[in-house]
């Protein structure tokens, strides 16, 4: 079995590149540090060479960029994709959002990401990070060498993945895994479990700090709306308003709605919260519900499924019954 | 000018689909059937046209109860909007109640033109609901009070 | 000078607290941030704060003024609260630079006066940073986090924090409580001090970004760097959101708006990003069409534009936060590297 390094990725993509089957790259670009690494767009072979990122900080979700990418220009774009990107692939495709035929996906195997903001919880002032099969070992400017597990450091979403498995590619590295039984509903389920007032409280904690930056639905792969809704002046909640907690309910609850069925659960967007607030407990717990009334459902499992809130059966549960159901549970 | 307190009422915005729900409020009134004022109807064409962001807007602006009235299940104008619906509120009230809003506070009922005396009965139990909780606090936006 | 040990601290908090209101670093689940010090408040140990200080001076949001009609009788009410005396503990010597960048914007004539009347009220705790992080380059546009400026200044050691009044404000409000903090006269204030200085400066000469120069920028630069190719692969992947703008102490942009609340008219400011593709709308469209357009405006601001017109200060402090916390990693350091050294790729 063949390892898996950037240098396999950049070969094949300068391969690539030299055929003429793409003319650009959608890849990861080092930063300063170990951990800044940029989305960027390769079309040369010296750059590739000089700049290509391959590791643990490669956790932007790509797909999102084949939307704009794809109508640039007629030629083929090569992406690499870990198993949790090619979900949202799939599910952009469901909604025809770019054309199948102008990309090259190359499936690249994970391990799970390693998320800076844990690692600044045990280490300060942090300038690289080496991990292997024993850990992580972290080495800092005046602390010397820390060294951590990996489970330490990684984000949520990594610790609950939901899939080693690869829906979309052309081409994969590595072997392929399947489906896991994650305990990725198990935070949801303890916010369930309490009281109306304390539930009240938790997501009143949480919400207040958001600085409606938008980072989470900027980068979440199913918003791809041309104009959101939010961006409308005629909204009332498209800036924050002044002592208020409205808007930064209304913006997350209509947030999280509109992407109910279509979120893939990949996690962006509380990777990407400034404020480190929990948002994909809002999406889990609807696909939490999803499945519980309509039959497990998994976003972009497979191109062209019916999303659950575009479907019906005669038989749905009730409204009154909904949430009835979640107490039943509780 | 009086100076003492008026007794709380809640405010109460009732989504009525043209077809069945809306007729049936229509019924009840001939039939002078009693449901209390605090229900203001805003009649839409169909139960599907309600998005979140009305029933979210609706307490935004001062609503302490939103209900939604449609067709009964089958029964559609349009043959399946209410089908929607029915989806659509099952995942939003569940979110409102993970939230620590109230559920009492939103609800869907099904109401056919027939049904004047249904209406009535829904709104007063649901009146009656919505008072005994009170304002709206959890949904509220402040720069709409006073 | 004047000293309290750590242990005494919550005493010293206790004292401020009791003439104005005080706000110090805490721990919270969005990392630290300014609160107002209450009994049991713990303060945080973090370097920074995830929003900047700022905060106090140009809020994200405020409440301007307020109208009602009467047929055609119009209300005005004043709902101003900007007047109330508050202390600031603990603020980095990057922040209390980014309050001179912000002083030049509202300051200037017409003063805004909601700003205004906030730094006239506001006592600022500066506190010198013993652990820099990889993210500081402060150093860059020569900011001594050694010797931050500030009302108050503050070291802290191990087991004490020592503290010198700089200014009146910080005098008088140090005097009001010299009977939690007496003068420490003939102790080891200074020699104690100039220990923890030293530290700073080695750590400092380690830092990655120690070399980062600002020689090539300036308020003369406009030609030079409006149309260089970099731009194109920076902002490539900017996903357009706002959080670079609401992390960074010296961003001032914002817009006011009318709220219909339905019982009268409530006119707020709030923060606006000069990201967002709806910024500075007018009639005719928005001035700046393209992702690219809006990132360079951004970064020209910081580094071109306001040194243009504010005796050449840079208009970037050098705090790391949109280092730290940007989507996509993309931030000034890297345009600062990137412009100007020719070629597509280099971005």
């Amino acid at each position: 079995m063949q390892e898996i390094t950037r240098d396999t990725l950049i070969s094949r993509a300068k391969e690539l590149l030299a055929s003429g089957e793409v003319d650009r790259v959608y890849g990861w670009k080092r930063g300063e540090f170990c951990y800044d690494v940029t989305p960027a767009l390769f079309t040369d072979a010296e750059s590739l060479e000089k700049d290509f990122e391959w590791g643990d900080f490669c956790g932007a979700n790509l797909s999102k960029y084949l939307v704009e990418e794809t109508r640039k220009s007629e030629g083929k774009i090569l992406v690499f994709m870990k198993p949790c990107d090619t979900y949202s692939f799939n599910q952009l495709l469901t909604e025809h959002r770019f054309d199948r035929e102008k990309v090259y996906v190359i499936g690249t195997p994970c391990a799970g990401m390693l998320d800076p903001k844990r690692i600044r919880d045990h280490a300060e002032s942090f300038t690289s990070v080496v991990s292997d099969e024993n850990g992580v070992t972290v080495s800092t400017l005046f602390d010397g060498d820390v060294k951590l597990d990996r489970s330490e450091v990684m984000p949520d979403r990594c610790l609950n993945c939901k899939s080693k498995k690869h829906v979309a590619y052309d081409e994969l590295f590595g072997e392929d895994g399947g489906t896991i039984a994650s305990g990725r509903f198990d935070e949801v389920e303890k916010i369930e479990k309490m009281t109306p007032d304390e539930r009240f409280e938790f997501w009143r904690g949480e919400l207040s700090r958001c600085i409606r930056c938008n980072a989470c639905r900027d980068v979440c792969p199913a918003c791809t709306c041309e104009k959101c809704v939010f961006d409308n002046p005629n909204s009332g909640v498209e800036n924050k308003a002044a002592e208020n907690s409205f808007e930064e309910q209304m913006f997350h609850i209509i947030r999280a709605f509109h992407v109910a069925g279509r979120c893939t659960d990949c996690g962006e967007c509380s990777r990407v919260c400034p404020q480190q607030i929990p948002l994909h407990l809002l999406n889990r717990k609807f696909i939490k519900d999803i499945d519980g009334f309509y039959g497990e459902y998994q976003a972009g499992a497979e191109v062209g499924s019916r999303a659950p809130l575009v479907d019906y059966t005669t038989e749905d549960i009730e409204p009154s019954d909904a949430v009835k159901g979640g107490d039943e549970n509780a | 000018m009086s100076i003492s307190k008026e007794p709380y009422r809640p405010l109460i915005v009732a989504f009525c689909c043209n077809w069945c729900s809306y007729a049936g409020a229509d019924l009840a009134g001939n039939n002078r059937l009693a449901y209390p004022a605090d229900v203001k109807i805003i009649r839409v064409p169909c139960s599907c046209r309600v998005n979140p962001t009305f029933i979210l807007r609706a307490f935004q602006r001062g609503a302490d109860g939103v209900i939604l009235c449609g067709c009964h299940p089958g029964d559609c104008h349009y043959t399946s909007g209410n089908y929607y619906t029915r989806r659509r509120m099952a995942l939003l009230f569940s979110m409102l109640d993970y939230l620590g809003i109230e559920r009492e506070r939103t609800r869907v009922e099904w109401v056919s033109a027939a049904e004047g005396a249904k209406f009535a009965a829904t709104m007063n139990d649901f009146c009656e609901t919505v008072a005994s909780l009170g304002e709206n606090k959890r949904l509220e936006d402040l720069r709409c009070k006073k | 000078m004047r000293k309290i040990t750590l242990d005494r601290l919550d005493e010293f908090f206790a004292a401020v607290a009791g003439k104005l209101k005080l706000y110090i670093p805490v721990d919270t689940a969005g990392g630290a941030q300014f609160q107002q010090w209450r009994a049991g408040a713990k303060m945080s140990d973090a370097l920074n704060t995830t929003r900047s200080a700022k905060d106090f001076f140009f809020p994200q949001t405020e409440n301007l003024m307020e109208f009602k009609t009467e047929g055609k009788k119009i209300e005005i009410i004043d709902v101003r609260r900007e007047n109330e005396d508050f202390a600031i503990f603990g603020v980095r010597a990057c922040d209390v630079r980014s309050f001179d960048v912000l002083d030049r914007a509202f300051l200037s004539e017409p003063a805004d006066t909601y700003y205004q009347n906030r730094r006239e009220h506001g006592v600022i705790f500066s506190l010198a940073c013993s652990k820099p992080a990889e993210t500081c380059f402060c150093g860059t546009f020569g900011i001594d986090p050694a010797n931050p400026k500030g009302d108050i200044v503050c070291y802290k050691t191990d087991d004490a924090i020592y503290m010198e009044a700089k200014t009146e404000k910080g005098a008088n409000l140090m005097d009001s409580v010299s009977d939690i903090v007496a003068e420490d006269e003939g102790g080891d204030g200074e020699s104690a001090v100039n220990a923890q200085k030293e530290i700073i400066s080695e750590r400092m000469k380690k830092l990655p970004l120690a070399s980062l120069s600002t020689d090539k920028f300036g308020g003369d630069k406009t030609a030079k760097f409006f149309d260089d190719p970099a731009w194109k692969s920076l902002s490539e992947s900017c996903l357009g959101c706002g959080t670079c703008t609401f992390v960074c102490p010296t961003c001032q942009c914002y817009d006011i708006k009318d709220f219909n609340a339905g019982n009268g008219i409530k006119r707020f400011r709030c923060w606006d990003s000069c990201m967002y593709s709806e910024f500075t709308k007018m009639s005719a469209g928005q001035p700046r069409l393209t992702q690219l357009e809006r990132f360079r405006q951004r970064f020209m601001h910081k580094l071109v534009y306001y040194p243009a017109n504010n005796d050449g200060m840079f208009s970037c402090v050098g705090c790391g936060r949109c280092l730290s916390k940007c989507p996509i990693q993309m931030n000034i350091v890297k345009v600062m590297k990137n412009l100007g050294e020719g070629g597509e790729n280099n971005g």
